[in-house]
């Protein structure tokens, strides 16, 4: 309690205050804005970890990723277009309920019940990751080497719509975080002295975020305008309130977990949250028509999901969404390793982190209630404006890395398998997992090798491995299983559609 | 012969298409409403929806007049309006002139502006007052 206390002190100094508030702008900016995404946004602002001290980067990049989840809403009500595919399920009641003249509702149970699950989330968070990292720290490098495993394998195969197109993006990470020489001999370097040091993150997570992004707006940049719907200020009445405070806490019970899990993730949670409100409303016949409860489950299943993501991050050093994964990197680039011991080491910057969550969480209630009428009008800019500042930044951040301009031809070469990956629907998360674990499975591979001496038996010694590696064996099973026989098929099949509009 | 309106669903929009609308009376000549945008944004206020131009219609049939309406998304809207004027030959083009404060001048291209200077016949200017909303 007095680390936390501690925390809020260095949170709200005015330099870090200031970096909160530029966090939850720019985040809630880019979560309204469908495309572009918070791990473009984080990914696009790694430059400033240059500048900037460890726990005022790290506060703005939270704040980023809290705002994305808050803003993705409001487009998904306002526009029937998820900004972020964690908010695809909102749209399902949400603009429903938008469409019946209840869009100042709809925003309102979206961001209040942010509110309340990012806070609750938040407090999980502060009681749950030292006492995970406590447990971590005993754990071996076979144990390390299967949480990895189990990582990768739910974030390709558990998540997303098609299996063999997230093992494909897997394969394609892997592949990228091979070049380089960290084992001694040459890989993937096709003789090129500029490859021997390896591809740097930053240039991968630039080129697939942004100018992936980029190029695929520009080969679709004419498209008929979508109707927006007006609003003025968000509000609810006494019974919205009513209907809306179980969901709530439900999503948040749903979100949590699933983003604590190390199979991350805020789609299924807010799927869950959806599918329980629908099956647990006094008034089924609403749903479909636009029941409030359908929006303020998935919304704050999101949030309390960010929350969630945040401890395998600060615990294990694990990333689980594509978000996460940036931030790592930058935690990376500050010459932070995000582990078990991080939070002993490091005990001002991780409760300072905390303490900033409190504070961005409240930040953006106060924002967005006010604001959503000047969020909307964001969606009037011109793609072209818009994506030329980013290819701008996109160029900046590459070159920044190394000061050379090889960067840049790698930079654009990785940004055209951005595109591909978007025009072949491949998703962009096992990728960016894939480049920012692969080399660490290795190092945790050779580490329990090195250690037994190349019995291969090692990496089953450990109880925790075996755990992971009977869940992983259930998994399978389960989701050979479900792809027998597929349940509520309407509803996936929206959701896959709604999907295919969004990427990361 | 036809009169081309340039019509955006706001009050100069308006204004052109109820001006367009009296002219088009007194010389007996149908009327060719455009509406089109860019298609670069998400949301474009000027791209009227469905129901908004189902309204537009209704008021013309209403005045009796002989209507078609245009609907689309084009390159360049000031473009499209005088590439609409040059191949139904019209004899007048209608648009509304929205004031622009100088930072708006610097940063936002006229649509008006290029229609007046680029079409092959005569342009009416108007500006929205009170009374011409009929239509």
């Amino acid at each position: 309690m007095d680390l936390l206390l501690e925390g809020f002190a260095t949170a709200l100094t005015p330099e870090n205050l200031l970096y909160a508030v530029i966090g939850v702008l720019l985040g809630t900016a880019v979560g309204v804005l469908p495309g572009i995404g918070p791990a473009m946004t984080v990914a696009l602002l790694l430059p400033v970890t240059y500048n900037v001290s460890p726990t005022s980067g790290l506060i703005l990049f939270a704040g980023i990723y809290y705002g994305g989840m808050y803003g993705g809403s409001t487009t998904s009500i306002l526009l029937n277009t998820p900004g972020e595919s964690s908010s695809v399920v909102t749209a399902l009641e949400g603009n429903k309920m938008a469409k019946a003249g209840r869009a100042a509702q709809a925003l309102a149970t979206a961001a209040i019940g942010s509110f309340v699950a990012g806070t609750i989330g938040t407090i999980l968070l502060v009681a749950l990751a030292p006492n995970i990292a406590d447990v971590v720290v005993k754990l071996g490098a076979p144990s390390y080497f299967a949480i990895m495993v189990l990582s990768l394998f739910t974030v390709t195969a558990v998540l997303g719509s098609s299996k063999l197109r997230g093992l494909i993006s897997l394969a394609l990470g892997l592949a990228i975080g091979l070049v380089g020489t960290s084992t001694g001999q040459q890989r993937l370097t096709f003789g090129s002295p500029q490859l021997a040091d390896g591809i740097d993150v930053v240039v991968v997570a630039v080129a697939i975020f942004a100018i992936g992004e980029a190029l695929w707006v520009a080969a679709h940049l004419r498209r008929r305008p979508l109707d927006i719907i007006p609003v003025g200020r968000p509000w609810m009445s006494r019974d919205d309130w009513g209907r809306s405070w179980k969901p709530w806490l439900r999503g948040t019970a749903y979100g949590f977990p699933f983003g604590a899990l190390p199979a991350g993730g805020a789609e299924v949670p807010t799927f869950l949250s959806y599918i329980t409100e629908r099956r647990l409303t006094k008034k089924p016949e609403e749903f479909g028509k636009g029941a409030i409860e359908g929006v303020a489950g998935p919304e704050a299943a999101n949030n309390a999901s960010a929350a969630g993501t945040l401890v395998p991050l600060l615990a294990i050093g694990l990333p689980t969404t594509a978000t996460a994964a940036v931030i790592l990197v930058a935690m990376q680039n500050y010459g932070l390793q995000p582990g078990p011991q991080f939070m002993d080491a490091e005990p001002k910057l991780v409760w300072g982190l905390l303490a900033s969550l409190f504070v961005a969480n409240t930040l953006l209630l106060v924002l967005n209630l006010p604001l959503a009428p000047v969020w909307a009008k964001l969606l009037q800019i011109r793609r072209p404006y818009l994506y030329a500042g980013i290819l701008f930044f996109a160029s900046l951040g590459a070159y920044s890395v190394n000061f050379q301009a090889f960067d840049l031809g790698l930079l654009l070469c990785l940004g055209l398998l951005g595109l591909a990956m978007r025009r072949f629907g491949l998703p962009v998360l096992p990728l960016i997992i894939g480049v920012i674990l692969g080399p660490r499975l290795e190092e945790q591979l050779t580490t329990a090798l090195a250690i037994s001496q190349g019995d291969l038996s090692t990496l089953w010694s450990e109880p925790v491995a075996v755990v992971v590696y009977v869940v992983m064996a259930l998994m399978i099973v389960g989701l050979v299983v479900t792809g027998f026989r597929r349940r509520n098929k309407g509803v996936t099949d929206r959701i896959d559609d709604n999907y295919q509009e969004v990427s990361m | 012969m036809s009169i081309v309106v340039a019509y955006s669903p706001d009050p100069y929009g308006r204004a052109a298409l109820a001006h367009g609308a009296v002219q088009a009376e007194q010389r007996h000549e149908d009327v060719l409403v455009v509406n089109a945008t860019r298609g670069d944004s998400l949301v474009d206020r000027r791209f009227a929806d469905d129901a908004d131009l189902a309204r537009v219609r209704q008021g013309l049939d209403t005045l009796g007049l002989s209507a078609s309406i245009t609907h689309e998304v084009v390159d360049d809207v000031a473009a499209a309006v005088v590439a609409t004027a040059e191949r139904v030959q019209a004899s007048l083009v209608v648009v509304g002139i929205r004031p622009r404060s100088p930072v708006g001048k610097m940063l936002l291209g006229s649509v008006a502006q290029r229609v007046i200077l680029d079409a092959p016949c005569p342009v009416l200017a108007v500006k929205p007052d009170g009374a011409s909303d009929e239509v």
